[in-house]
């Protein structure tokens, strides 16, 4: 034990990469149900398609990084084609799915969301086939690269992935908090039939906001490729439940939520694998969701449940 | 007789199989008060929604500034200069006061101007300037009204529709936001105000009309109003939907609909 608990600086290091990565999937099922009560059950599949698009440029681009372009352009390539993808793909998925099914049933988008979950971990398994595909990352960053602090090291790898993290947080806060988009996207949030009334254009709002919470999913899909080297199709599945789940324990809705969940859950998973025990991690980590929630019930950030029609 | 701004001629509005307004035809002139009085559920509501574009008339035309809109868009619309205080006011209650303010501008982009209007609406309320930081929904009922108005107002109306504004207000309340509207209709704003407290409407309306399930069944002059007796009849044997006398606040029975306090 005392030997697992001298790792524990090292685990909170790596948890915060985690967590990082998680906060940036939160955001996308925090905004989207702040807009729309909506869960996004195919959040996790965008992600996991955000993780292939950075493979696919990241192939194309091989024999140019080893001619010697500069990796951070490299890296530039990867994450610019995984946000525009992904947030291509997320306004495609509200408006072919959610939007026809937004007034039926309150449990048909769901369904939809799961239909589109497999649609996308099926069209990857088409298009990749179900091996483990390895990123390789030192192209981007040699592996020895790193910052030694005592006994904990952290990669250049986790050290990028924690900036370009914080860097897009920054960025969307900015532009959920500061800017006229933003404040309509809040404003719809709150009452969309009031928004509809000042001329604010309800659809095309909720359109670009699903741009956006894809787009961070795809960014981090990216940035996960770059610390733990592999993609498959199914790697969607429990990012997505865990980033729902930070969500959940932020308190959905809520951004500084998003971010705090998921920086918490995944410090909570990586120093219950590092110090306790990896088989235990994720039933430690979805214990303390449970008495955090029996705690607070509608997260850390969340508002006093209200009734919205 | 001003000439009119907005006219509605021979409305026809249905929700799926409900017929709601039945050959509705009114006029609001330039800088004219006009009220539209009548029970629960007679349409009211969706006569504002017709004039906003947000329901969709299965006939009849629509009228304004000289151009008939019709099939205009409700960001049309509101570009050529209609707003709403919707019913129950439906501020965005986690939004800073400021910033419902400038959600009444969403479709301005004269970011000078709109600054101006900031500053009219707060040397006017002195109460939204002091809150200005704070989220909607801690306001009182009272500046909560006056925040509903300024919002409507940042968009520049010609013409400003208003839902029951007098819902939910202390008397002294209400005739401080009637007293507003006089205001701005002096100011050459065009009003066409919603109510079911017929009383203060007619003190401040220059005319008025009275639906009954979706038809106009009496119209005309204000004065003319308060004295008919067949506007008197219809309300008192609806029980107490309209309160002539003394001012009541809070509403004796709702038939449907959004409950007062929902949102907040
Ligand atoms: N979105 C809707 N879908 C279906 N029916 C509706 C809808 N909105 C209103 N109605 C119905 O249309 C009728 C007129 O409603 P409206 O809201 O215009 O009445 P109102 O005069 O404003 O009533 P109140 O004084 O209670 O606000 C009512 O019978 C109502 O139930
Ligand atoms: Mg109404």
């Amino acid at each position: 034990m005392g030997d697992s608990l001298s790792h524990l600086p090292q685990q909170l290091a790596n948890g915060l990469t985690l967590g990082a990565v998680y906060a940036l999937i939160a955001l996308g099922y925090s905004l989207v149900y702040g807009v729309l009560r909506l869960l996004n059950f195919a959040h996790g599949e965008v992600y996991m398609v955000g993780a292939f698009i950075g493979y696919g440029v990241l192939s194309l681009l091989d024999p140019a990084l080893a001619a010697g372009l500069p990796g951070w352009l490299g890296l530039t390539a990867m994450l610019l084609a995984a946000m525009l993808g992904c947030g291509l793909l997320g306004a495609l998925i509200e408006r072919l799915v959610y939007r026809p099914l937004r007034h039926t049933h309150r449990l048909a988008p769901l369904l939809g969301a799961l239909g589109i979950a497999f649609v996308l971990q099926h069209g990857v398994l088409l298009l990749a086939s179900a091996r483990h595909r390895a990123i390789h990352a030192e192209l981007i960053l040699p592996a020895a690269l790193g910052f030694e602090l005592g006994s904990v090291r952290l990669s250049a790898a986790r050290l990028l992935v924690i900036g370009i993290a914080l860097l897009l947080l920054a960025a969307l806060s900015l532009l959920v908090y500061r800017t006229r988009m933003g404040r309509a996207l809040r404003a719809i949030g709150a009452d969309p039939e009031a928004a509809a009334m000042l001329g604010v254009p309800v659809e095309r709002v909720v359109s670009q906001t699903f741009v956006l919470g894809s787009a961070l999913a795809g960014a981090a899909g990216v940035l996960v490729g770059l610390v733990f080297t592999k993609v498959w199709h199914l790697m969607g599945v429990a990012a997505g439940l865990k980033g729902f789940t930070a969500a959940v324990l932020g308190g959905i809705g809520s951004l500084p939520g998003a971010l705090l969940g998921g920086l918490l859950l995944g410090i909570a998973e990586s120093v219950s694998t590092g110090v306790i025990s990896p088989t235990y991690s994720d039933l430690i980590v979805f214990g303390v969701l449970i008495v955090a929630l029996l705690v607070r019930p509608s997260g850390l950030f969340g508002k006093r449940a209200q009734p919205k029609v | 007789m001003h000439a009119p701004l907005l006219q509605l001629q021979h409305i026809n509005a249905h929700y799926g199989p409900i017929h709601v307004l039945k050959d509705l035809s009114l006029e609001v002139g330039a800088g004219e008060i006009v009220c539209l009085l009548g029970g629960n559920a007679c349409g009211k509501s969706t006569t504002l929604k017709t004039i906003l574009g947000l329901v969709t008339p299965s006939s009849g035309t629509i009228v304004f500034a000289g151009e008939p809109i019709t099939g205009w868009s409700s960001s049309e619309r509101i570009r050529r200069g209609i707003a709403v205080v919707p019913e129950n006011r439906r501020l965005f209650g986690p939004l800073t006061v400021h910033e419902n303010l400038l959600m009444g501008a969403y479709l301005r982009h004269d970011r000078r101007a709109i600054d101006e209007d900031l500053a009219r609406i707060y040397a006017r309320f002195p109460r939204l300037s002091e809150r200005a930081g704070q989220p909607a929904q801690t306001l009182s009922g009272g500046e909560q009204q006056m925040l509903a108005v300024g919002r409507a107002l940042m968009s520049r109306p010609k013409l400003l529709l208003l839902d029951e504004p007098s819902m939910g207000l202390a008397p002294q309340l209400v005739e401080q936001s009637f007293a507003l509207l006089q205001m701005l209709s002096r100011q050459g704003v065009a009003v066409l105000v919603v109510e079911q407290n017929a009383r203060v409407a007619l003190q401040i309306a220059q005319r008025g009309y009275v639906l009954q399930t979706g038809r106009v069944v009496l119209e005309g002059a204000a004065a003319g109003l308060v004295a008919n007796d067949q506007l008197r009849r219809a309300y008192l044997s609806r029980g107490s939907v309209i309160r002539f006398s003394p001012l009541g606040h809070g509403r004796a029975w709702r038939g449907h609909g959004r409950q007062s306090g929902e949102r907040r």
